[in-house]
């Protein structure tokens, strides 16, 4: 079996994630498929590292998880705030900017 | 150690050790049907805990990659903090986890998987002929001398630095904004015991709303009790939790098998 085979699966996984964010509508589960497409993309970083021979991908995703968290953080934030006022985690229904 | 505990081992002429293969195709479906289940699953919470196998997955991978820095992070970070905190508001936001079926663009999903098989290929196609001419190596000559967190370390501390210092930044940018965010200010002062009681008094119902009893099949808010008859006691349902009087008035009144004495 060689490497190449982990970059199958994230690539499927990506897949399924980027299918996720267009299908679902509550808000929280749109961030959890984002969240998926961000570590498909850190097993691409992982597999490429190794495959080099050289750490540099792993020090990307390290970073890349460092700015998912703070990217959930501050999502889940704005998603509070906004089922705080209008009582709903839809997307459907955060249609206006005001009010 | 970890390379006999976890069958990572150096590529030889490109190909993985037997023990990793095994970790692989052992791992990888299930990564893979978490997350589908994610996506497929109507309930937020199950979707969030299908999410957790498919994070624990990947950190195994990583940990069998020559990453164990990078796997422990992982599992530390996402698994660990990361989907605890998204648990945590879907208790917030709670009655509103499931989905609706109403598909307000028609064809969407339609649409979207289509895109999603489209995507699939064109990732496909760009991996196969990207990678073909590469002999893949492995990381045993960064990895040596002392091991991969020192490597690491010593590449964070000298060559990305600045983006490091950066990051911290970041960091500390989200968790004041998350705050302001998430603050909420309190209008005028806090209500005292004494106000509370006789506004609890006057309100014309002293005693508290009805609990949901032994005789209800779930706690929560949007569950209305039952009372001894089978009937469903309407001041059980939170006000608020209910989006508006048409729903109230639409609670399901339960039918004889449901709940009620048999």
């Amino acid at each position: 079996m060689s490497p190449y085979y982990y970059l199958v699966l994230s690539a499927a996984l990506f897949t399924i994630g980027a299918v996720g964010v267009l299908v679902r509508r509550n808000a929280i589960v749109v961030f959890m498929c984002v969240e998926l497409m961000l570590n498909a993309v850190n097993l691409t970083l992982v597999t490429f590292s190794r495959i080099n021979g050289s750490l540099d991908g792993q020090i990307m995703a390290f970073f890349v998880m460092t700015v998912a968290a703070a990217e959930v953080v501050v999502g889940l934030a704005i998603i509070t705030s906004i089922f705080r006022t209008r009582r709903s985690a839809s997307v459907d229904d955060a249609n206006l900017l005001k009010y | 150690m970890h390379e006999v505990l976890l069958a990572a081992g150096p590529l030889r002429h490109g190909t993985v050790p037997l023990g990793e293969a095994i970790a692989f195709w052992v791992l990888g479906p299930i990564a893979l049907a978490g997350a589908i289940g994610m996506v497929l699953l109507r309930n937020a919470v199950h979707s969030a805990l299908s999410l957790v196998a498919t994070m624990g997955c990947l950190g195994a991978f990583y940990l069998i990659q020559q990453g164990p820095f990078l796997g422990l992070v992982q599992i530390i970070v996402y698994t660990g903090a990361i989907m605890i905190l998204f648990l945590f508001v879907l208790m917030i936001v709670g009655r509103d986890a499931s989905d609706s079926l109403v598909e307000t663009l028609r064809g969407q999903r339609w649409a979207a998987a289509l895109l999603g098989v489209g995507f699939a290929l064109l990732v496909a196609i760009g991996i196969g002929r990207a990678v073909s001419p590469v002999t893949p190596t492995d990381l045993n000559s960064p990895n040596a001398g002392g091991n991969n967190v020192h490597s690491i370390a010593a590449l964070l501390f000298t060559r990305y630095l600045f983006a490091f210092e950066l990051t911290s930044a970041l960091l500390i940018v989200a968790a004041v904004g998350a705050m302001v965010l998430a603050h909420v200010e309190r209008e005028g002062p806090r209500p005292s015991q004494k106000r509370l009681a006789r506004e609890r008094i006057r309100s014309g119902r002293p005693q508290p709303l009805p609990g949901p009893g032994v005789l209800s099949q779930h706690n929560a808010i949007g569950t209305p009790a039952l009372l001894p008859d089978g009937s469903v006691a309407r001041e059980s349902v939170m006000v608020g939790s209910m989006e508006s009087q048409e729903e109230r008035q639409a609670l399901p009144t339960p039918s004889a098998g449901e709940g009620g004495f048999e």
